[in-house]
């Protein structure tokens, strides 16, 4: 466990949602990267998916492409805050994005114990229907164009295309 | 503010429960513990509870909503009371699809359609 030397100091080093941005230049282009610490905490997870959300919608992402990133990014910080880190306050979820109009970009990482992505039970199947449990990564990779798990299964990253940005509508 | 709110409303008609949720998205962790505990002491509160589910003011959903209505179906079949979900809206719809849940519930496209389903 890595949390022995976890006390009020680290948990300070938490700041809102957004401060850690490696693009401190407001005025750059909405596209940069961002990179985002925040706790264990889901109020933080919810203020920082929403500025995620926001910047897909900005990029000019379609209707289908907005509902699956919400939702595998709802899965993927479910997954880190709750079963990763376990809802520790003491551990972080790190968050990058690189959202342009081509294209949405998300890793996150936790600071659990990670998990074997191969050891997970298939939850459609006839004996696993029933369960609770197990569903959230079947709809990230269904929902989302590619996703890797890295660090021992504690990082995902998720790729979305905009596919519909091929055919921008004309205004006039 | 939406604290306040209860999760759902209910409608009786007859001996069947209507149950619409008033918000538009399944997702808070606090907003599924809470529909769950309700939809549970409506189920407790009959032998053969008839419960419906109407889905048509819902946009997004998440797999531990999913996990919520797995456990009251589960509540439902040893209750020996009947479920329906009705008026899921597409791309809702393809979440149950994908996970092949669309087997375990009964889905029907209508409120009318589902009530109608239900046996004596």
């Amino acid at each position: 466990m890595s949390i022995s030397g976890a006390n009020n100091d680290d948990r300070r080093k938490h700041r809102p949602a957004g401060e850690h941005r490696s693009s401190s230049d407001s005025a750059r282009s909405d596209s940069s990267p961002v990179r985002v610490t925040i706790p264990s905490d889901f109020g933080a997870s919810r203020e920082i998916q929403k500025q995620i959300i926001d910047r897909v919608v900005r990029c000019g992402f379609g209707d289908q492409a907005i509902f699956a990133i919400k939702l595998a990014l709802e899965e993927a910080m479910i997954n880190a805050i709750k079963h990763g880190n376990k809802l520790d306050p003491a551990k972080s979820v790190h968050i990058a994005y690189h959202v342009t109009p081509q294209q949405a970009e998300i890793t996150v990482e936790d600071e659990g114990g990670g998990f074997d992505r191969h050891c997970v039970p298939d939850p459609t199947a006839d004996e696993n229907i029933e369960k609770c449990s197990g569903r959230g990564i079947l709809l990230m990779e269904a929902y989302m164009t590619s996703v890797e798990y890295g660090a021992n299964g504690r990082r995902v990253k998720m790729i979305k295309k905009n596919e519909e940005q091929a055919t921008p509508h004309l205004s006039s | 503010m939406s604290e306040s709110i209860p999760p759902v409303s209910v409608i009786q008609n007859k001996d069947i429960r209507i149950v619409e949720f008033t918000n538009n998205k399944i997702l808070d962790e606090a907003n599924i513990a809470d529909i769950g505990q309700t939809l549970i002491s409506l189920i407790d509160e009959r032998d053969y509870p008839k419960l419906l589910l109407d889905f048509s003011s819902v946009d997004h959903l998440s797999s531990a909503a999913l996990g919520m209505l797995i456990n009251i179906n589960n509540r439902v079949k040893k209750k020996n009371g009947q479920l329906r979900l009705a008026n899921i809206k597409q791309q809702i719809l393809e979440v149950f699809l994908l996970t092949k849940l669309n087997k375990l519930f009964r889905i029907l496209p209508s409120r009318d359609e589902a009530l109608a389903s239900f046996t004596q």
